[in-house]
């Protein structure tokens, strides 16, 4: 299947402080990845970096190809156009990612002028059908609302009215969910994959809620302090973690089967960008972690086919988690 | 809507009332009236006759009913000093403050908005810095430091403009620009915080994400949001156009409303000074609720609460 999107060596820096330190994803069309990690792991900053979404004072470097094309320092105008047309966006909270002085007509009309070759009453008419799309009813009358007449759950959906505005081939969902009580979630979320289906758009689930990346996506990718540390096929993934990092994520996860057991919490925090460890950045928190640790930080290696990680300890965690089950 | 506005006229009636009883009582407080306009030398009998002439014989609360009584028929009292009606006095000294405040309001505005957008959009940049820089001491200045300095340079050093009086549009340049330097740096201020705050909300990221050009992005996302702060500070500026020059007025000798105050309160000419406070009260309570007006139009969910209220 041809690339889509391929980052290299993505590379962020806020005044100085680095807080993306190479990332590397390669995506297909149609692909749904799960990218997980804690707060300030750098989830976001990828792919705000990539779209040229980052405040001027933050330093990107690396690669970003869309279809083979660069667009990392691409100019303004060709990055308006891949913003939305090819690549859109939806973020975390809803209620505050929708302007509050223009009517959901203009915000999505807006899109639908940038993006698309529509006149007149074909906008208006497209804007409709998008909202019908997402599910919101009496549409025709509710493009005249402004969005603090909507709930959250709807809000989000009229984001991803806009999203899809543009027919984009990749949707960037930040967290899309996190703000929304749990059965808004599963709507949400439910909403997503059938139009991914239908329309087959790759996507990009980004969230900290494991669950809900097994759930919909293909692959996952876990991020850690900047760095991408394991990337597996979901289930694989969830069923056998190679990283100690993953490992912990999904060990404090609660079973629904099997006996009860106390759940295992990773140790200590994630340190602070301005005062990396050297070497790996999760060895200070690793019952694994031993002299080389603290050397060199690992580089993503591929252990498998369609898998890789990001520890010198990859073969021997793997074996200790093996250790652990058979317990 | 109706009762959001009902509510706002009834708070601002109040406000007039607070306003002119505090005045009328503080006047009446301070100094005597006959004292002040014949002089200390007067015989005790003329001072006792002037005294009884304008009822200020009667017991205070006597003299606050007659006053709202005499208002209620829409008549605002005559001057002490000249027997005039205030009302008269006060209206006649209008078109030569507004000579002043508006152009300086204008010039504010056309100064102050766009220094403000430019600094917020280069935040951090050379020109942000010393736009700031200009805001700061425009703000902390004393308008009467301002006069001077500027009476010291143009008029005195350079002898390029003349430093008092009303005699031609020259004389009006000295006055309106000390008046615009000052409120267009509150402005830049204000309007730079407000276009920054704007700047940081997630839905100009939304913007951005689906592909509206930046300059777009700055005029119909954030420009409107920060109208919201903006027409606030703008709102009380249009309140100061009556009275608002009054230490200007002093320094340039400019026969204003400002000035006319000055010379009352210190004649404690009753009738003329209410009347002025009377008006200011006024001018400053319909800035304010043309401003809650504005808040409805440019924030709709100002106007929903307004609705369901």
């Amino acid at each position: 299947m041809p690339q889509l999107v391929s980052i290299e060596d993505l590379r962020v820096a806020f005044n100085g402080v680095p807080v993306l330190r190479g990332v590397d994803i390669a995506l297909q069309k149609g692909e749904a990845l799960g990218l997980v990690g804690e707060s300030g792991s750098g989830k976001s900053v990828t792919w705000l970096a990539a779209l040229g979404l980052l405040p001027r004072h933050a330093r990107v470097s690396g690669s970003v190809r869309l279809e083979g094309r660069e667009i990392l320092g691409a100019p303004a105008a060709e990055l308006d156009h891949v913003r939305g047309g090819r690549v859109a966006m939806i973020f975390q909270d809803p209620a505050s990612a929708l302007n509050p002085v223009l009517t959901i007509r203009r915000q999505l009309c807006e899109a639908l002028a940038l993006h698309r070759d529509l006149q007149g009453n074909a906008v208006k008419a497209e804007a409709r059908r998008l909202l019908d799309l997402v599910g919101i009813p009496d549409a025709a009358r509710r493009l005249e609302a402004y969005p603090h007449e909507f709930s959250g759950g709807q809000v989000q959906r009229i984001m991803i009215a806009m999203a899809l505005a543009g027919n984009p081939d990749l949707l960037i969902a930040d967290e899309p969910t996190t703000a929304l009580d749990a059965t808004i979630q599963a709507q949400i979320l439910e909403l997503l994959s059938t139009i991914r289906s239908e329309l087959n758009m790759a996507m990009v689930l980004i969230s900290h809620d494991l669950g809900v990346v097994a759930e919909n996506c293909d692959r996952v990718a876990v991020m850690y302090a900047g760095r991408i540390v394991e990337e597996a096929p979901s289930n694989q993934l969830f069923a056998d973690p190679v990283h100690p990092y993953a490992q912990g994520l999904i060990g404090a996860l609660p079973p629904l089967d099997g006996p009860r057991r106390r759940l295992t919490a990773i140790p200590g925090t994630v340190p602070d960008p301005a005062h990396m460890p050297g070497g790996c950045a999760f060895a200070p928190r690793c019952a694994l972690a031993s002299d080389p640790c603290g050397l060199a930080a690992p580089s993503l290696a591929p252990i498998a086919d369609d898998r890789s990680v990001a520890c010198i300890r990859a073969e021997s965690s793997r074996r200790a988690l093996l250790g652990i089950a058979a317990e | 809507m109706g009762r959001y506005f009902a509510i706002r006229i009834g708070r601002a009636a109040l406000t007039i009332v607070l306003v002119v009883t505090f005045a009328f009582v503080v006047l009446r407080l301070s100094g005597d009236p006959a004292l002040m306009i014949l002089g200390p030398e007067a015989p005790p009998e003329v001072l006792a006759a002037f005294r009884k002439a304008w009822g200020l014989d009667d017991p205070i609360w006597a003299q606050y009913f007659d006053y709202f009584g005499a208002i209620a028929k829409g008549e605002l009292g005559r001057s002490m000093r000249d027997g005039r009606p205030a009302i008269e006095l006060v209206l006649e000294r209008i078109p030569a403050t507004l000579a002043l405040t508006l152009p300086a309001f204008a010039f504010k505005v056309a100064l102050g908005i766009p220094a403000g957008i430019y600094a917020a959009l280069h935040r951090g940049s050379g020109i942000d810095r010393a736009v700031m820089m200009t805001a700061v001491a425009g703000f902390t200045v004393p308008s009467f430091v301002l006069a001077l300095v500027l009476v010291l340079v143009f008029a005195v050093q350079l002898g390029w403009l003349p430093s008092g009086g009303q005699d031609s549009w020259r004389h009006a340049i000295l006055p309106i620009a000390t008046l615009s330097l000052g409120g267009a740096a509150v402005l830049a201020r204000f309007t730079r915080s407000a276009m920054l705050e704007v700047l940081g909300q997630p839905y100009i990221r939304t913007a951005s994400a689906k592909g509206v050009p930046w300059r777009k992005v700055v005029t119909s996302h954030a420009l409107p949001n920060a109208a919201i702060p903006t027409v606030t500070i703008l709102g009380f500026m249009v309140g100061t156009l009556i009275a608002g020059a009054v230490v200007v007025e002093s320094v340039f000798a400019w026969p204003g409303v400002g000035r006319l105050l000055v010379v009352a309160v210190a004649n404690r000419d009753l009738a003329v000074v209410q009347c002025i406070l009377l008006l200011v009260a006024m001018t400053m309570v319909t800035s304010n609720l043309i401003v809650d007006f504005l808040y409805g139009f440019l924030d709709p969910r100002l106007r929903t609460k307004g609705a369901h209220a």
